[in-house]
C-alpha cells in the first residue's frame, strides 16, 4: 500500500472544512449548525495531523487532542443553549430567532 | 497640648456634621460649644504657662506631621504660636466661645440648630488654623476654610434668595483677594524656594532690594488678598449685604474671624511690606480713605447691622492705616479691643432684634432702656468703645495711638491724620445716633420677649471687657512689649509736637462727635427735619447710604458687561465642538449597527470574510 502524500490529506482536509462551512451557512437548524461546526473543527484536526506527519513532528498530534478536548466543551455548551433556546422559543430555526438585532 | 486647640473645633465639626440629624438638640449645643470653650480654656493655659516662664526663641513648635512632598516642595502640618499668634488664638477662641453660648440660646428654635454649631466650630478651627499655620500652604488652607465657612453661615438661612445672593457675593468678592494672594504666594516661592514663613521672613532682607519691582508686585498681591478679606476698598461691598446671616455669625465674622485675617496676613508678612515703602503707602491710604467712606456710609444707615458692619469696616481701616504706617503693635492692639467691643455690640443688637421680634429698623426700636436695661447698658458699653470715649473705653486707648501714628510716623502725614480724626468724629457721631435712637426716646414697637440668662452672661463679661480691655497698654505699654520680639516698633519723624495735643485734639473731636449726634437725634431733632427737606442733602444721604454707590459701579462695570457676554454665548457657542463630536461618534454607531441585524448567517459570512481578508493579508505583508 502506497503512503497517502501530505497534500492529498490537504485537499480531503479543506474539501471538508468547505463542506461545513457550507452547511453552516445554509443550514436552518441550529442543530445541523453544530454539526457543520463540528465537520469544521474534524477539517482543522486532519490538517494538523497531516502536517505533522509530514515535517516527523508530535505536535500535529497534540493540537489535535487540544481541539478534541475543545470541540467537546463546546459541544456540551452548544447544546445547553439549545435546549434553553427551545424551551423558550419553541422553534429551533435560527430565521425566527432575531431577537438580538439592533 | 497645642494642636488640641485646632484640632477640638474641627473634632465639633465632624461629629456635628456626620451626627447631626441623629443627636438630640441639648446634645449638638454641648458638643458645638464645649470643644470652643474648651478651646479657649487650653489656650488660657497656654498663655499662663507662656508668662510665668516665657520660651526662650519667642515661640511654641510643634511638628504634626507631614503634609505632601512633591519634587523638591515638601509641606509640613506645622503649627507654630508666637505672641502675635497668640494675641489672635486668645482672641478667636474666647470671644468664639462667648458667641457660641450666647448662640444657643439665640438658634434655640431654630430648625437647623446642629448644622450651625457645625459650621460656627469649622469656621473657629479653621480660623485657627489660619493664625498658627508656620507654612503658607496651610495658612492659605485655613485662608480658605474660612471664606467656606462664611459663605456657608451668611446663607444659613438658605430659603430666601437675598441670603443666598449676599452668601454669593461674599464668596466671590473675597474671591479676587483670594487669587491675587495666591499668585502672590507662588512668586514668593519662585523667588525664595520655600512656603516655610520664617525662613521668608528671614531670607527676604538679603533676597530682594528695598522697593524693587518685585517685593513690591508681592506685597501688593499679598495687599489685595487681605483687602478682600478683610473688607477694605474697593473690595468692601461685601461686608454690609453679609448681615444676611444670624446675628452671631455676623459677630463671629466681624469680631473674632474672617475680616481680621487681613489683618494678620499683613502683621505676619510685616517684613515683606518693610522691604516695600510703596506697598506700605498703599495700605495705609487704603485704610485712610476706607475709614473714611465707611465711617460716612455708617452714618445714614437705618438698619442696626448694616450700622455696625459699616463701622467694622471703619474700624478695620484704622488697623490697615496703622499696619501701613509700620505701627504693627498699634493695629494688633485695636483689633484685640476691637474684638470684644464689636463681637459685644452684634450680640446686643441681636438681643434687641430678638425682642422685638426681627425688627432691624433703628427708627421703629426707641424707648428700649427702660424695657431692655441690661441689654442697654451693655450696648452702652460698647458704643462708647467704638467711639473712643475718653479714658473710660478701650477704644480710646486703642484708637488714640493710630491717630498718633497717623501723622508722627514716617509714611504719616496731614492727610492720614485728618482722614483718621474724621473718621474718628463720625464714629462717635454715629454711635451715639445709634445709643439714643435705639434706646432713647418713645417706645415704637413692643418687646416681645426678653433675653435670657445664657445671653445676658456672655453680655456681661465682653461688656466689662470692652470697658477694661484698654488699660493693659495704659500707663505702662504692657501689651506692646508682650509683641515687642515679633514686631518692630514704628519709625517716627524728627521734631515732633508733643503726643499730649494730639490727644486733646482727639478727645476734642470724639466728644465734638458725640455731642452733635446727641444734639441731632435727641434735643433738636427739628434740625434733622428741616435737613431732610433740602434735596442736596437727601441727594448726600441716599449717596452715603448706598455705600458710595460702589454696588452701582460693580454692577455697571463687571456685572452687566458679563451678564452681557453670557447672554450672547447662551447657545454655547464653544459647546458646539463637544457636541460635533458626540454627534459624530453617535452617526458612526448607527452606521454600524446596521450590520447587527440577528442573523446568525450574516454574522458567519462576517467571520469569514474577516478571516479571508487576514489571510490575505498575510500575502502583501
Amino acid at each position: 500500500m502506497t503512503p497517502i502524500g501530505a497534500n492529498t490529506v490537504l485537499v480531503v482536509a479543506a474539501a471538508l472544512f468547505v463542506l461545513g462551512l457550507a452547511a453552516a451557512l445554509t443550514r436552518k437548524n441550529i442543530i445541523f449548525i453544530l454539526i457543520a461546526v463540528e465537520v469544521m473543527l474534524n477539517a482543522s484536526g486532519l490538517a494538523f495531523v497531516a502536517a505533522g506527519a509530514k515535517w516527523h513532528q508530535p505536535d500535529g498530534q497534540v493540537m489535535f487532542l487540544f481541539i478534541l478536548a475543545m470541540a467537546a466543551a463546546e459541544i456540551s455548551v452548544g447544546l445547553a443553549l439549545v435546549l434553553q433556546i427551545y424551551h423558550q422559543h419553541k422553534t429551533l430555526d435560527v430565521e425566527d430567532l432575531k431577537e438580538l438585532s439592533d | 497640648m497645642l494642636g488640641y486647640i485646632p484640632a477640638l473645633p474641627f473634632l465639633g465639626f465632624l461629629v456635628l456634621s456626620l451626627g447631626g440629624r441623629v443627636l438630640p438638640r441639648s446634645a449638638a449645643a454641648v458638643i458645638g460649644v464645649g470643644t470652643v470653650v474648651v478651646a479657649a480654656l487650653l489656650t488660657m493655659v497656654v498663655g499662663i504657662r507662656w508668662l510665668q516662664v516665657p520660651p526662650v526663641p519667642g515661640e511654641y513648635n510643634l511638628l504634626l506631621w507631614n503634609w505632601f512632598t512633591t519634587g523638591d516642595l515638601s509641606v509640613a502640618f506645622r503649627l507654630r504660636v508666637d505672641a502675635l499668634t497668640l494675641v489672635f488664638v486668645f482672641i478667636i477662641t474666647f470671644v468664639g466661645a462667648l458667641i457660641h453660648i450666647y448662640s444657643t440660646a439665640y438658634m434655640k428654635h431654630d430648625r437647623d440648630h446642629a448644622r450651625f454649631f457645625a459650621c460656627m466650630n469649622l469656621f473657629v478651627g479653621a480660623m485657627l488654623l489660619l493664625v498658627m499655620a508656620d507654612n503658607l500652604v496651610l495658612l492659605y488652607l485655613g485662608w480658605e476654610g474660612v471664606g467656606l465657612c462664611s459663605y456657608l453661615l451668611i446663607g444659613f438661612w438658605y430659603e430666601m434668595p437675598a441670603n443666598c445672593s449676599a452668601a454669593n457675593k461674599a464668596f466671590l468678592v473675597t474671591r479676587i483677594g483670594d487669587t491675587a494672594m495666591l499668585i502672590g504666594l507662588f512668586l514668593l516661592y519662585r523667588q525664595l524656594g520655600t512656603f516655610d514663613i520664617q525662613t521668608i521672613l528671614q531670607r527676604s532682607p538679603h533676597q530682594f532690594l528695598r522697593g524693587a519691582n518685585d517685593i513690591t508686585l508681592i506685597a501688593f498681591l499679598l495687599l489685595a488678598g487681605g483687602m478682600g478679606k478683610s473688607a477694605q476698598i474697593p473690595l468692601q461691598t461685601w461686608l454690609p449685604d453679609a448681615m444676611a446671616g444670624p446675628s452671631p455669625v455676623s459677630a463671629l465674622i466681624h469680631a473674632a474671624t474672617m475680616v481680621t485675617a487681613g489683618v494678620y496676613l499683613i502683621a505676619r508678612m510685616h517684613v515683606l511690606f518693610l522691604l516695600s515703602p510703596q506697598a506700605m503707602a498703599a495700605t495705609a491710604l487704603i485704610g485712610g480713605i476706607t475709614l473714611f467712606v465707611a465711617g460716612c456710609s455708617a452714618m445714614v444707615q437705618t438698619d442696626i447691622k448694616r450700622v455696625l458692619a459699616y463701622s467694622t469696616i471703619s474700624q478695620i481701616g484704622y488697623m490697615f492705616l496703622a499696619l501701613g504706617l509700620g505701627a504693627w503693635g498699634a493695629a494688633i492692639f485695636h483689633f484685640f479691643t476691637h474684638a470684644f467691643f464689636k463681637a459685644l455690640l452684634f450680640l446686643a443688637a441681636g438681643a434687641v432684634i430678638e425682642s422685638l421680634h426681627h425688627e432691624q429698623d433703628i427708627f421703629r426700636m426707641g424707648g428700649l432702656r427702660r424695657r431692655l436695661p441690661l441689654v442697654f447698658y451693655t450696648f452702652l458699653a460698647g458704643a462708647a468703645a467704638l467711639a473712643a470715649l475718653p479714658f473710660v473705653s478701650a477704644g480710646f486707648y486703642s484708637k488714640d495711638p493710630i491717630l498718633w501714628y497717623a501723622y508722627s510716623a514716617r509714611g504719616g502725614s496731614v492727610f492720614l491724620y485728618l482722614l483718621s480724626l474724621a473718621g474718628a468724629g463720625l464714629t462717635a457721631f454715629y454711635s451715639t445716633r445709634l445709643v439714643v435712637v435705639v434706646f432713647g426716646g418713645e417706645q415704637r414697637t413692643p418687646v416681645t420677649e426678653k433675653p435670657g440668662k445664657v445671653m445676658t452672661i456672655a453680655l456681661v463679661i465682653l461688656a466689662v471687657l470692652a470697658v477694661t480691655a484698654g488699660f493693659i497698654e495704659w500707663p505702662r505699654g504692657l501689651f506692646s512689649r508682650f509683641l515687642e520680639g515679633v514686631l518692630p516698633a514704628p519709625v517716627l519723624k524728627d521734631g515732633l509736637p508733643s503726643e499730649g495735643l494730639f490727644q486733646l485734639i482727639a478727645v476734642a473731636v470724639t466728644l465734638l462727635g458725640i455731642y452733635s449726634g446727641y444734639v441731632l437725634y435727641r434735643r433738636r431733632q427739628e434740625v434733622l427735619l428741616r435737613w431732610r427737606q433740602s434735596a442736596r442733602i437727601r441727594a448726600v444721604r441716599l449717596f452715603f447710604l448706598n455705600g458710595w454707590g460702589f454696588d452701582a459701579l460693580y454692577r455697571t462695570l463687571f456685572v452687566r458687561p458679563f451678564l452681557f457676554i453670557s447672554g450672547i454665548n447662551k447657545p454655547d457657542w464653544l459647546d458646539w465642538l463637544n457636541k460635533g463630536v458626540v454627534r459624530a461618534s453617535l452617526t458612526l454607531s448607527s452606521l454600524l449597527s446596521v450590520s447587527q441585524n440577528g442573523s446568525l448567517r450574516w454574522y458567519i459570512a462576517g467571520v469569514l470574510i474577516g478571516v479571508l481578508f487576514i489571510i490575505t493579508l498575510q500575502f502583501f505583508l
